[in-house]
């Protein structure tokens, strides 16, 4: 039979599950995370008094409506919870499942890896208290903790909003919710939000309760520093108008969009191209999510459209998956599904401009500022490397001479804000700094593990 | 209000068995299904130093990417702090142990 291996069990991979397994295929389905549904619609653990209807809102029906999807469907596929997929061989996949090393084999491979946040640093951004906007929200989800009781949310996405209400309906107070984007940007960028009016409107609505609510919103910030000893203690940034303001919290939230994990397409052989919108490498992909023959990619992990798009890219890929396969696909069904992923990530493109990646801000940061939080090396070392005689110009040199990227994390954090740096120092556009290549093992792993012939 | 030393506030029910561990030396108190950074950040604000200057640390993207919330076990170990559960009796520390240590 034919072997057909999905990485990650959020939205993208379950649909793939599902809709294979109805056509007469057994895939495995393999997650790092111990419960199914990735990390937006992840699952809390059953001894976790927590109200995931009134945590998801609006998208609660979908949440549940996945999850119930997901428990008919389990005992029918090879699920593989707690599994890292840690390097990618020709058709094999090497696997680390409770510190034991195990492989498969794959005819075809699905990688649905999604998405984590992306970061922009500033003064003070590796104190305790300063999380990811993704990881507050994971904190909820996942542990029923808020990540503080006084919470600012800074950065530059409509996931702000959404998890800044989450917060204040859970209990926290918010102390702000700063975005760098001015309000000009986003009024522009109106055209292309109404690809998604329903999405539009959800993140409108968000905000109009955080107002009545008394939240202060403000728009066109420039971050200045995160002030603290051996903690968080304010956010101090200056204002559309010029105004530095200081405000007192215990922890914050960054956020600027979400990034794909794209180790492991890239381990498995995509392509990537440069993408000026997001300011990204995304890998390269057809209509249905093909990246090269028996490799297919969908959800965030291949183009950052949120749960709506992922759930459908993952049909597509399936259906891609199949007919590959030989099998016969409904055309009109597929041709609908390519239209509605379009639509979706054409309104991720709106979103883009209404919520920028301040890339002059990162390019203006203070040498002193950590930018690589594994390494420990500051903005001013990667500059500095840079301004010697033939010094480096692209972030694979730049990080073998200073180490920016080439720790724990394997740049997953730094990596956009670095090539930032390195565009900005050479005088390029992002594109020219090129992009820090994959390695295996894609998440650090005991060399014992990797050594242990499975 | 005095402010609170813990970073993390509790603010749905985990029904489970209570759990201790010792970190650093302290004995912290924990409920099963907690991980153990969620366990670390709800008495205290920190779960490792920095190898480079020593420098806290309390995680930062809480689902397993960013590694910045790895601690260490008497025998050397490290483990992940985000998404590994807790258990009665750990050892753990901040910083990595010599082997050695963990015969004292």
């Amino acid at each position: 039979m034919t072997e057909v291996v999905i990485v990650g069990a959020g939205p993208a991979g379950i649909a793939a599950a599902e809709l294979l397994l109805a056509k007469g295929l057994k895939p495995t389905l393999i997650d790092e995370g111990a419960r199914p549904g990735g990390q937006g619609y992840r699952r809390p653990a059953d001894d976790l008094a927590l109200d995931m209807n009134r945590l998801m809102g609006s998208e609660a029906k979908k949440y549940a409506s996945l999850h119930r999807r997901f428990d008919a469907l389990v005992a029918h596929i090879d699920y593989r919870p707690g599994t890292l997929v840690w390097a990618i061989d020709g058709n094999t996949l090497h696997l680390l499942r409770e510190g034991r090393a195990e492989t498969i084999a794959f005819d075809k491979l699905l990688i649905a890896s999604g998405a984590m946040d992306r970061v922009a640093p500033l003064p003070g951004w590796a104190l305790p208290g300063v999380f990811t906007l993704g990881g507050a929200q994971v904190a909820l989800k996942d542990q029923g903790c808020l990540i503080g009781n006084r919470v600012a949310f800074l950065g530059s996405s409509p996931l702000l909003s959404l998890a800044a209400k989450q917060y204040r309906d859970m209990g926290a107070e918010i102390a702000v919710l700063a975005d760098t984007t001015p309000l000009m940007a986003k009024a522009a960028a109106l055209p292309a939000l109404l690809a998604a009016p329903r999405t539009l409107f959800r993140g409108l609505w968000y905000m109009g309760a955080l107002l009545r609510a008394g939240t202060r919103l403000l728009h066109g910030v420039a971050p200045i520093a995160i002030e603290g000893t051996n903690r968080v203690e304010a956010l101090v940034l200056r204002d559309s108008q010029g105004c530095e303001r200081r405000f007192a919290c215990d922890a914050i939230a960054l956020g600027y969009g979400l990034k794909p994990e794209t180790q492991l397409a890239d381990l498995a052989g995509a392509q990537f191209a440069y993408d000026a919108d997001f300011r990204l490498f995304l890998p390269v992909i057809d209509g249905m999510g093909r990246a090269r023959p028996g490799l297919y990619l969908a959800g965030d992990g291949a183009r950052i459209g949120g749960a709506d798009a992922a759930e459908a890219s993952g049909l597509l890929a399936a259906h891609a998956i199949l007919a590959d396969l030989g099998q016969m696909q409904d055309v009109a069904s597929t041709r609908n599904l390519a239209r509605r992923v379009q639509r979706l990530r054409q309104f991720q493109r709106g979103l883009a401009s209404a919520f920028a990646w301040p890339k002059a801000q990162i390019a203006s940061l203070p040498d002193t500022v950590t930018l690589c939080r594994c390494e420990n090396v500051s903005v001013g070392e990667v500059r500095a490397a840079m301004a010697r005689e033939l010094g480096p110009t692209e972030v694979n040199r730049v990080k073998a001479m200073t180490r920016c990227g080439m720790g724990r994390c394997q740049g997953r954090v730094c990596g956009p804000a670095l090539q930032e740096i390195v565009a900005a120092g050479a005088g390029n556009d992002g594109a020219a700094a090129g992009r820090l290549r994959g390695q295996a093992p894609v998440k650090p792993i005991a060399l014992a593990a990797a050594g242990d012939p499975a | 209000m005095e402010p609170s030393k813990a970073l993390f506030r509790r603010v749905a029910v985990r029904n489970g068995a209570a759990a201790t561990f010792s970190f650093d030396g302290t004995a912290i108190r924990a409920t099963i299904g907690d991980s153990v950074l969620a366990a670390l950040l709800q008495d205290g604000a920190l779960v490792r130093r920095l190898e480079f200057g020593g420098e806290p640390r309390a995680g930062f993207c809480l689902m397993g990417a960013c590694q910045d919330c790895w601690v260490w076990s008497a025998a050397g170990g490290r483990i992940r702090a985000c998404t590994t559960p807790v258990s009665d009796g750990m050892v753990l520390f901040a910083e990595p142990q010599l082997p050695a240590a963990a015969h004292d």
